[in-house]
């Protein structure tokens, strides 16, 4: 699997560490060469964003208070997409016509613009929590639906020839052999979802600025009075949530799902 | 399985038998055509034929996986065993949780499914690999655990889709060595289909030999040698002799 003599001597976290530094170090270049000192403000350096976003209490406690809220909002609306689209996703692989009914509007669910209803759900559902989780729960749901189908269907026909001779049902079916089939495919639509997820809970932010404020609704607020090192720090808070939940879901995907080819040669 | 009515039973004799038998599938592909076979208690009977002549249709009929479109199947098999092509192992479970598989869905209880489980993986000589995932293992081991498998409901009615087709030469050999010393100790019905013809011979009470598709019976041999059948007969005159009569039909069917 490892190729190269560079590859076989590092541990596996020293290239992208490499990366970092490379990324910093060109950031740093991009503010103190590239930018005129009243100009800073567009691109500020590490170390201000640093300093300003997380050594100053007052900032510190603001951020990770949007970041707590938008967590709270993001996992709220991934555990409901997981529920809502699991079980839509065994319910259309156990009746065609359901499959047949549901699956166009999965589909619109995906390429109509959700960002231009959002306004709507606010004044449909009002401007708190509860409408946020929806955003969430609508623009995460589509990728656990079509991977928990795709999933279930991916069983070879020899496996159920199988279950067919010992005259099994559909719950022993779909207990011993579709569901734990469909694991790796479930876990990757999760996977998908959760970085989703995340945007659904920032984008939520922009268009409801009443209530708590989460991280997008900081970031739009230090856009507009332009503090750039806090809007940094919170955009980079922002991607570490979803980063987390990325690694999170692929560090259990891979335990639970040992026995998968893919799961070990593709996750990280 | 679904058990004949007595009255069939008593009139075939045998524990599977196909009379005039056909199959065309939906799309109007003329599978199987007019085909009479018996498969008596105890007897081992293989099934050569070119590929795609329908041997593996002959035994999903046989099995009721699909059903004849002329013509009858009856089966007097309390309990079938089907060995597929492929292993057919579930890749999450260990070898003896796929030993265990067939139990469980029949509803056995843990204990006497765990005794059968085990009893079956140390017939087959995988006593050690029990806690092993399929994916660890060989080709041949992983056939093994399918044999296995299908051995626990204590079939009186085993069929075998080219089993070892996919295997080398040696291990095959060994693997139908370990085939007829269980076929010794259970005593079940077989229906075996493969491509090799001394495959065929070796092991089998009656060899069928099935003309290209749509698949009708060619010829019929019944085989001379008693079991135990030592290796060594795969080398005497009369094994090869007998294998040249089969070889020599076949080609006709393919012509
Ligand atoms: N479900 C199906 N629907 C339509 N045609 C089928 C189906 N299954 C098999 N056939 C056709 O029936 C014929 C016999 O198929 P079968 O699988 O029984 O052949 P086979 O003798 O087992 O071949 P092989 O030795 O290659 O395994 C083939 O022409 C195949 O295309
Ligand atoms: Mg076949």
């Amino acid at each position: 699997m490892r190729t190269g003599r560079a590859g076989a001597r590092w541990p596996r976290w020293v290239p992208p560490l490499i990366v970092f530094a490379l990324v910093v170090a060109a950031w740093y270049a991009m503010s103190y060469l590239a930018l005129a000192p009243e100009r800073r403000f567009l691109l500020p350096p590490p170390d201000a964003v640093v300093r300003v976003g997380f050594f100053d209490s007052g900032n510190r406690a603001e951020l990770l208070d949007g970041l707590l809220l938008s967590a709270q909002v993001a996992l709220s609306g991934l555990t409901i997409a997981a529920v809502t689209g699991i079980v839509c996703g065994v319910a259309m692989a156990q009746a065609s016509w359901l499959e047949r009914s549901l699956n166009p509007y999965f589909v619109v669910l995906q390429t109509i613009p959700i960002l231009a209803l959002v306004p709507l759900f606010g004044f449909w559902f009002g401007f708190g929590f509860f409408t946020r989780v929806i955003v969430c729960v609508l623009i995460s749901l589509f990728p656990i639906v079509a991977n928990t189908l795709f999933g279930l269907r991916s069983v070879d026909e020899s496996f159920h020839d199988l279950f067919t001779l010992q005259q099994s049902g559909r719950w022993s079916r779909l207990w011993k052999l579709q569901l734990p089939a469909a694991l790796p495919h479930i876990l990757t639509g999760l996977r998908i979802s959760a970085g989703l997820s995340v945007i659904g809970a920032v984008v939520g932010d922009f268009f409801f600025r009443q209530g708590r404020p989460g991280i997008g609704t900081l970031i739009d607020l230090y856009r507009s009075r332009l503090q750039s090192e806090q809007l940094f720090a919170a955009v980079g808070l922002a991607s570490l949530l979803g980063l987390a939940v990325f690694v999170v879901f692929g560090f259990v995907a891979r335990r639970v799902t040992s026995w998968h080819t893919s799961a070990r040669d593709s996750l990280p | 399985m679904a058990a004949a009515e007595p009255a069939e039973v008593a009139a075939a004799g045998s524990t599977l038998s196909f009379a005039g038998a056909g199959k065309r599938y939906d799309d109007g592909t003329q599978a199987l055509c007019a085909v009479d076979v018996d498969v008596a208690p105890g007897q081992f009977v293989t099934v050569v034929g070119p590929s795609g002549c329908g041997k593996s249709t002959l035994l999903r009929l046989a099995a009721g996986l699909t059903e004849a479109t002329e013509g009858s199947v009856h089966r007097a098999a309390a309990s079938v065993g089907y060995v597929f092509q492929d292993p057919t192992l579930l890749p999450w479970r260990s070898v003896r949780s796929n030993v265990e598989l067939f139990g469980e869905l029949r509803g056995l209880s843990r204990q006497e499914r765990r005794r059968r489980a085990d009893e079956a993986i140390s017939l087959v000589g995988l006593a050690d690999f029990a806690h092993a995932r399929p994916r660890t293992l060989s080709g041949g081991m992983r056939m093994r655990v399918s044999l296995a498998r299908a051995l626990t409901l204590r079939p009186d009615l085993l069929l075998l889709d080219e089993p070892f087709g996919a295997l080398d030469e040696i291990t095959r050999e060994r693997l139908n060595d370990e085939l007829l010393r269980l076929f010794a100790v259970r005593r079940f019905a077989a229906l075996f289909v493969t491509h090799s013809v001394s495959e065929a011979v070796f092991l089998a009470t009656r060899i069928i030999v099935l003309s290209d598709r749509p698949g009708r019976v060619l010829g019929v041999f019944d085989v001379p040698f008693p079991y135990p059948r030592p290796p060594g007969l795969r080398f005497s005159g009369e094994f090869t002799h007998l294998a040249a009569q089969v070889s020599a039909c076949l080609k006709g069917a393919a012509a």
